[in-house]
């Protein structure tokens, strides 16, 4: 008895995980620069998330690697080798779309088979290694069905089961969870990182969504514009953010008005450390995370620069966000349940910014920015 | 979404050349398409150029002359009507038709749309009968029923009757088309609850809002009209086709024919490219 | 308390305030009324008059009259003109519809073609066959096709005409339906072209083009205007044979063969146009 392909792929991957490097990537649609010497590098069996705005050039990243388009300028080189100019569908590579791309007309099992058909595996193996890649995804008893028979969620399993049919070197996933109800899209990405985990597999996956690059990738890559703005690891991408725009994308940000003088920065009355030693004196908005705002007293506080009046809390589970109103400005905080559950709207409550290093912001206007809620 | 991505433009390298697979695959498809435009393209033009050639034709082969075209508002043979009164008989008709079509069709199929959804397929198929059933067909049929209407009159014009039926098929298709784009069942809802009755409903809620359908169904039934022969032919009516027809038999050569059949067809077609563009203005504005 | 208000259109009244209205479906009896009239009637005649003799006996001996050789004849006729012609004109269509559907959705040349599609698919009869006349005819402008007036191959190519707009009417439809995710797809799962085509965009466009192709066929047999305009003095074709009955100057038209031969039409084309119907709903399913 053969290996399972689970087994199969496990060992392909071990024996030859790949590293993916793209090298000075450009791309342009007219006057519109949609890449712009991008470089980028997926260590063997690693999950880099690609997030970004729309326009942000992310899925234009993920369609040069799989062969889709042409790049203007750059290489792109899959372990070792040099596959710029090989086209599609000599790159060995498994794609799972946003949506559509099961073919209506086959069966599922014929759908995951169909990658195998064309490297001309005969019938009883295809069939075979088929009914095993949609055990994996935990969908053998749909093998017999069309696509339109399944749901949304089941659909996009069995397009990652024919991804992975093949035994790619590199599975690319291109939003493929944004056409999906929100409870199936938590499943399903913590059953594609489960499964990528377990195939070994070097995996790029493009999304919008930052809660999902966050959960499930080794690295995030923030995009913006053409250019790879951060990549790191999430949690550094979340809590120590390289640039203002992946503080704001990333999470929810608070701009506040503050003042720099000799290195050290002054937001309402606090005193915080700045991530960039040498930014120079003057006036500036500083991104405070709610998280780093606490409350220090609710029962009549004295008037200060963090005393307000509670404008609404909205309830997140274990922790809440209270939005506060301080005259001349408006603050979040991210508190325990508990302790937001004292505060009911119209109480005063007095605030304290914790001494985390923060970044200031080149622009003006400090609006309390809900940056990190576009989707 | 078409099969392949839009081909306008290639892009281009700083160097200005296009390259790689995706591009070449491009260009190979635009070649295909240009040869396939011009190869049918040519075949279909050249009879209409034919057409208009020779109803530029003079007394004598090869020479120009416009007579033909002056000779549409006089010409006439003996023995049958003048070929201003068959245009205008068949004129008349084509409003006539696309009038009642419409006052049939669209209220019927909105309202079959709104409360009578169990008659939709039903409808359908009645509409798309006449798809089924040649004119040559129902023409043998149709002798008892046109008896009793030419107690009523002899005119041409109650032609319209079996015109509308033929129409059907093309006017429902369009209508459909037009209904299957807007959410007929929220707009009348929400149209009841402010007090509007169904006839309201109908003419000043859901109608305006098949514009673009509406005007598709208008001009193919009247391009059916126009087109029409078989029935008035063989019912002993006469419409312009069967003018035509008559003409050509007198005299095959007449340029009157070749002016005439020229000018229904650029009429029609004019009137279609800017009905396609009139769609377009409205999605846009959006 | 309640006030009746009745809509202007009596047939569905509607009473505000009152339990009791008129059932829905009235409101489509205008349109059921005229259609029976004027579309299932004749017909309805025309079937029935069909097993009949002129004096108004049933005679079913009529129907072998359909087995007659040379009513056979024509149904041959019509059949190797309609064959002839539905085939080329799909494939040809096809092909056009590809090109038109292939480029850019809102630009000039895609509604050029479409709207003379429209117009051009519905040119037939006296005009076309004039057209072509004058085009390849005995003097014609072009030259002087000999086989012009042989049939199949002359009127042939007038049908043919015509049957490439109808014919992308009803195939672009499909092709734009098709999406470019399934060609990206399977691309990636390494297919060539040649192989997307056989595995994927073929099957998927076969029920639309067959179902254009039948759809032509129908078209071909039930015209009468251009083959009558084309050649009137020898009858080749069921349409022709019928309004030689009609008109018969020979003793009794003899309408009651008229109407077997109609009916005989009818059949066929009510095969034609189920198929026709059963290939567009598995298009549509798979193409929406």
């Amino acid at each position: 008895m053969t290996s399972s392909p689970v087994t199969r792929a496990r060992d392909r991957a071990a024996r030859a995980a790949v590293e993916v490097r793209l090298e000075g990537l450009s791309r342009h649609y007219g006057p519109v620069v949609a890449l712009d010497r991008l470089d980028l590098t997926l260590e063997p069996g690693q999950l880099v998330a690609l997030l970004g705005p729309s326009g942000c050039g992310k899925t234009t990243t993920l369609r040069l690697l799989a062969g889709l388009e042409d790049a203007d300028a750059g290489r792109v080189v899959i372990g070792g080798r040099d596959l710029t100019h090989v086209p599609a569908n000599k790159r060995d590579m498994g794609m799972v779309f946003q949506a559509y791309s099961l073919f209506p007309h086959m069966t599922v099992r014929q759908n995951v088979a169909f990658g195998l058909r064309l490297r001309r595996v005969g019938a009883a193996e295809r069939d075979q290694r088929a009914l095993e890649m949609l055990d994996l995804v935990g969908l053998a008893e749909q093998a017999s069905r069309y696509p339109h028979q399944l749901s949304g969620g089941q659909q996009q399993r069995v397009a990652l089961a024919r991804a992975l049919a093949i035994e790619p070197q590199v599975l690319l996933l291109d939003e493929p969870l944004s056409a999906l109800d929100a409870k199936v899209r938590a499943q399903l990405r913590d059953e594609i990182r489960r499964i990528q985990l377990e195939v070994g597999i070097t995996t790029l996956f493009v999304t919008h969504d930052q809660e999902e690059a966050l959960a499930i990738a080794d690295r995030v890559g923030v995009m913006r514009e053409g250019h790879l703005e951060q990549l790191a690891p999430p949690t550094e991408v979340y809590s120590r953010p390289a640039t203002s725009f992946v503080a704001e994308f990333v999470g929810l940000t608070n701009r506040l008005a503050g003042e720099v003088r000799a290195g050290q920065l002054t937001v309402r009355g606090c005193t915080l450390p700045l991530v960039e030693r040498d930014t120079p004196d003057g006036q500036v908005v500083a991104l405070v995370r709610p998280e780093a705002v606490t409350m220090v007293s609710h029962d009549a506080p004295e008037s200060g620069p963090l005393v307000g009046t509670v404008i609404a809390v909205t309830f997140l589970g274990a922790t809440s966000r209270v939005t506060v109103d301080l005259g001349d400005a408006t603050i979040m905080a991210q508190l325990p349940t508990a302790d937001a559950s004292a505060l009911p709207a119209g109480s005063r409550v007095a605030l304290t910014i914790r001494p985390d290093p923060v970044l200031v912001s080149a622009s003006s206007s400090p609006a309390v920015s809900m940056a990190g809620d576009e989707t | 979404m078409a099969a392949v991505t839009a081909l306008s433009e290639t892009p281009a390298t700083s160097a200005g050349r296009p390259r790689g697979m995706q591009a070449r695959r491009r260009r190979r498809l635009n070649i295909f398409r240009y040869v396939v435009f011009i190869v049918l393209g040519l075949f279909f033009v050249l009879p209409l150029l034919a057409l208009l050639r020779f109803s530029l034709e003079g007394a004598k082969l090869g020479t120009w002359s416009a007579t033909a075209w002056r000779q549409i508002a006089s010409y006439q043979n003996t023995g049958i009507p003048p070929l201003l009164s068959a245009i205008e008989i068949t004129l008349e008709l084509a409003i006539i038709t696309c009038a009642v079509m419409l006052v049939l069709l669209v209220p019927t199929m909105i309202w079959v749309r709104l409360r009578v959804r169990w008659l939709d397929r039903t409808i359908e198929f009645l509409c798309l009968l006449p798809l089924t059933i040649p004119a040559i067909v129902l023409v043998v049929g149709l002798g008892p029923i046109y008896n009793k209407i030419q107690h009523f009159s002899l005119s041409s014009l109650m032609l319209f009757w079996i015109y509308v039926v033929l129409a059907l098929p093309y006017a429902y298709r369009a209508l459909a088309a037009g209904l299957s784009g807007i959410d007929v069942t929220t707009l009348s809802e929400a149209a009841r609850s402010l007090g509007a009755s169904w006839f309201t409903v109908i003419v000043r809620v859901i109608a305006p809002n098949m514009r673009q359908g509406i005007l598709n169904a208008v001009l193919l039934s009247w391009a059916t009209v126009f087109g029409e022969f078989t029935i008035a032919y063989l019912l002993l009516y006469t419409n312009l086709q069967v003018e035509l027809y008559s003409i050509s038999r007198n005299t095959p050569n007449a340029g009157v024919l070749f002016a005439t059949s020229f000018a229904a067809l650029i009429f029609t077609f004019a009137l279609l490219l800017i009905l396609s563009y009139a769609g377009r203005a409205r999605r846009g504005r959006r | 308390m309640a006030v009746a208000a009745t809509t202007k259109t009596g047939a569905r009244p509607v009473r505000a305030g009152h339990r009791l209205s008129a059932p829905a479906w009235l409101g489509t009896v205008p349109f059921l009324a005229y259609v029976a009239i004027f579309l299932l009637w004749p017909t309805g005649i025309v079937v029935v008059d069909a097993f009949k003799n002129p004096n108004g006996a049933w005679a079913f001996s009529n129907f072998t009259e359909l087995f007659n050789p040379l009513v056979r004849g024509y149904f041959i006729g019509s059949f190797k003109l309609c064959v002839f012609s539905s085939l080329v004109g799909a494939v040809l269509g096809a092909l056009l519809a590809y090109a038109v559907a292939s480029g850019d959705p809102d630009g000039v040349v895609r509604r050029l073609y479409l709207s003379a599609s429209g117009v051009l698919g519905q040119f037939g009869g006296v005009t076309l066959a004039f057209a072509f006349l004058v085009l390849i005819g005995p003097v014609g402008l072009l030259f002087h096709a000999s086989w012009y007036f042989d049939f199949p191959w002359g009127i042939g190519l007038i049908y043919i005409y015509f049957e490439i707009p109808l014919m992308v009417l009803v195939f672009l439809p499909a092709i734009d339906g098709l999406k470019i995710q399934w060609r990206e797809a399977s691309e990636n799962l390494g297919s060539s072209a040649w192989q997307y085509w056989r595995y994927v965009g073929g099957p998927l466009l076969m029920p639309a083009f067959l179902g254009g192709t039948l759809l032509l066929f129908a078209a071909a047999l039930s015209a009468y205007a251009t083959i009558q305009a084309w050649e009137n003095q020898v009858a080749y074709v069921v349409p022709q044979q019928i309004s030689t009955a009609l008109s018969s100057e020979v003793g009794l038209s003899n309408v009651n063969v008229a109407d077997l031969l109609a009916l005989g039409m009818v059949i066929l084309m009510a095969i034609v146009m189920t198929g026709y119907a059963l290939l567009q709903r598995r298009a549509a399913r798979w193409l929406r």
